[in-house]
């Protein structure tokens, strides 16, 4: 049992905070306020390797491991959880399946602008009928005459980054009749004609990331952008969304601790009573409670993050993860919100914005009540 | 071309000075960051690399976990590291300092292209002395405090900056330059730098890889070659909050004029 960070993780760490902190932090209240997506983030972080962390050099990755990875998004998700997001969201859900399912052509073809972040990606599964049950696909692709190209149709909605991707993993029924198994993947880029892009959504947190539907109009795919076998899609999606949830725990993560960080900092500073709040019993005990669940979904996240790594079925450690650090975070960040008293309600300290953003933690990639489905599903109670 | 960069772990000053009961840094007790200034140093380095190619290699002088900065400057882009280390270059001042450096150099060579970059000054001691002393006994012409620099073939243009304007000056390589933090912004070490960092070539030169070098003597390097003695070092107390008058009339300056004579100043 090996709990301690090996010399590069520990360098990973603190370069990640340094940027985070430098180039992150200082943007992250304007980005949520004006719901603007931060492309020059994004350049900086591609130069630096941070959007092909986990990949192979030979594909344009930086040739790190999973836990590298969610280590940047953790960090990331501290002083930013919609930087956090896109990082994510480009990598887990794009990039992975990629090189995960696709073939070396398809891999070469699309992984170096990828993994550079000379392009963005993104991951079309959900639609406006097929949430949680992913297998009501409604979107279709039909091969046209010639044999040579896909012809997709229907709307995708609730795409992270939708509307600065340029390459897309979608889903589509290419045999109804066969249910699941009649679901396929295909790699789509935002050039394929009969492709558009649709409403922009506004939410509630992680503001600044780019939310959309994708609309497929007759849009024609060639056929060797079909990803993995004719009818492998669902079985695509399900493994990819597994890795998907490092990710989304590695942000819950990162917000809940950036949360405890900020309240350590403010209840040494305010005075009430003649006293810094820190003095108070209470907040010692709820900085501690806080703090503990956020270690203790650390450990579950990083050990996820290795078993992917080392190639170990990850599925339940994943959903696990992903249940504990986002429901954590929602606390945790709730209750930063209450240590602040009034100023955490206002929008001059982040704790109210990270509350904001930890919610959509415990509903996607999985809600958590899809996660308890996962994690009862591999204990084998049925 | 060869870039050789001269850095130093030192404790981080933005955090506590904890000094010893006899006067001497607690170094053991205070965070450790890389000299700020030679951050500077290694990035021009680097950018010098990106333009037109270069081997930088790191050198540094002290204890055994000072290889950690070294491979943290090679996962920003530096080539190689090169940690001098031993029992008996321990408690060097500047000139001792300076002495085993300049060795170190002459054992890692110097060519006719190469460039020896230094920080203006680290902020433990903020002496400036090393970098200098280091072109000195090496024979080579210094340009300290350089705020640009530009290289053509075996030719060096530097901003030199004074604090009321620049000198600009033309040297020969090989050459030896200080550098202020005004030339550049260091990068990031990268994520793919992280990855090779532990795999590329660090030497470890100790008394005896470098006791031939000429510069080596054991009158010239640890205490006993060290000629500064360091009576005591101390955090100086906070200076009270100063007096503000204001006004140009008569009244104001008698004010002035009093507090001063009253303080035995005028």
């Amino acid at each position: 049992m090996e709990f301690a960070l090996s010399k590069e993780h520990q360098l990973f760490r603190k370069m990640y905070r340094e940027f985070a902190e430098n180039e992150v932090k200082p943007l992250a209240e304007q980005i949520d306020e004006e719901e603007r997506f931060p492309m020059e983030t994004v350049e900086k972080m591609a130069k630096l390797g941070m959007m092909g962390i986990y990949f192979p050099k030979q594909y344009g990755g930086a040739g790190a491991d999973v836990l590298a990875y969610a280590m940047a998004v953790e960090e990331l998700a501290k002083v930013c959880g919609t930087t956090a997001v896109i990082v994510s969201a480009h990598t887990s859900l794009c990039c992975a399946p990629i090189f995960e399912n696709g073939t070396e052509e398809q891999k070469m073809k699309y992984l170096p602008d990828l993994c550079s972040g000379k392009k963005i990606g993104a991951f079309g599964l959900t639609e406006p009928n097929a949430g949680t049950d992913a297998s009501g696909q409604q979107t279709t692709a039909v091969l046209d005459e010639s044999g040579e190209n896909y012809i997709l149709n229907g709307t995708k909605c609730f795409i992270t980054n939708g509307n600065v991707a340029e390459t897309f993993v979608v889903f589509a029924m290419t045999d109804k009749s066969l249910g699941n198994k009649g679901i396929s993947a295909f790699i789509v880029e935002k050039s394929f004609p009969g492709f558009s892009t649709g409403k922009y959504e506004k939410k509630m947190g992680i503001r600044g990331s780019s939310t959309c539907d994708l609309i497929f109009e007759d849009c024609i795919v060639p056929k060797a952008n079909l990803l993995g076998k004719l009818g492998e899609g669902f079985k695509i999606a399900m493994k990819t969304l597994d890795g998907g949830r490092i990710g989304i725990a590695s942000q819950a993560l990162g917000l809940g601790e950036g949360a405890v960080e900020e309240t350590i900092k403010y209840t040494k500073e305010r005075i009430q009573f003649k006293k810094r709040i820190s003095q108070f019993q209470n907040t010692q005990f709820q900085l501690a409670d806080m703090h503990t669940k956020m270690q203790a979904a650390q450990f579950l996240v990083y050990s996820a993050a290795v078993k992917k790594q080392n190639h170990e079925p990850y599925s339940m450690d994943a959903a696990m993860a992903k249940l504990f650090a986002s429901e954590a975070a929602s606390d945790v960040t709730r209750r930063a919100v209450q240590l602040f008293g009034g100023y955490g309600y206002t929008r001059e300290y982040p704790v109210e914005r990270m509350m904001r953003d930890a919610k959509i933690t415990e509903i996607y990639e999985g809600t958590s009540e899809v996660q308890r489905m996962v994690i009862a599903s591999a204990l084998g109670v049925k | 071309m060869k870039i050789i960069v001269c850095v130093k772990q030192v404790p981080d000053t933005s955090g506590k000075v904890a000094v010893n009961p006899d006067g001497t840094l607690n170094r053991a007790s205070m965070a450790v960051i890389i000299n700020p200034d030679d951050m500077n140093a290694v990035e021009e380095a680097l950018r010098l690399k990106d333009q037109m190619g270069a081997e930088v290699v790191v050198v540094t002088m002290g204890p055994p976990p000072a290889e950690g900065m070294l491979r943290e400057l090679m996962a920003m882009g530096a080539d190689k590291g090169v940690l001098v280390t031993a029992r008996e270059f321990g408690c060097s001042d500047t000139y001792a300092t300076s002495q085993i450096l300049a060795a170190a150099i002459n054992k890692i060579g110097l060519e006719k292209e190469d460039i020896v970059f230094c920080g203006r000054q680290a902020i433990d001691g903020d002496t400036a002395q090393v970098g200098p002393q280091i072109a000195e006994k090496l024979g080579l012409p210094q340009i300290s405090y350089v705020a640009e620099v530009k290289k053509e073939g075996t030719s060096v243009i530097c901003q030199r900056q004074l604090e009321d304007g620049y000198m600009t000056i033309k040297t020969e390589t090989p050459c030896l330059l200080t550098c202020v933090k005004e030339l550049n912004e260091p990068r990031y070490m990268s994520v793919s730098g992280i990855v090779d960092c532990y795999s590329k070539p660090l030497d470890i030169f100790t008394y005896e890889t470098l006791k031939d070098d000429p510069l080596i003597d054991k009158s010239t390097i640890g205490l006993s070659g060290s000629p500064t003695n360091i009576l005591t070092s101390f955090t100086p107390p906070q200076k009270g909050a100063g007096m503000m008058l204001e006004g140009a009339d008569k009244a104001t300056c008698e004010q002035l004029a009093g507090i001063l004579a009253k303080k035995h100043i005028i």
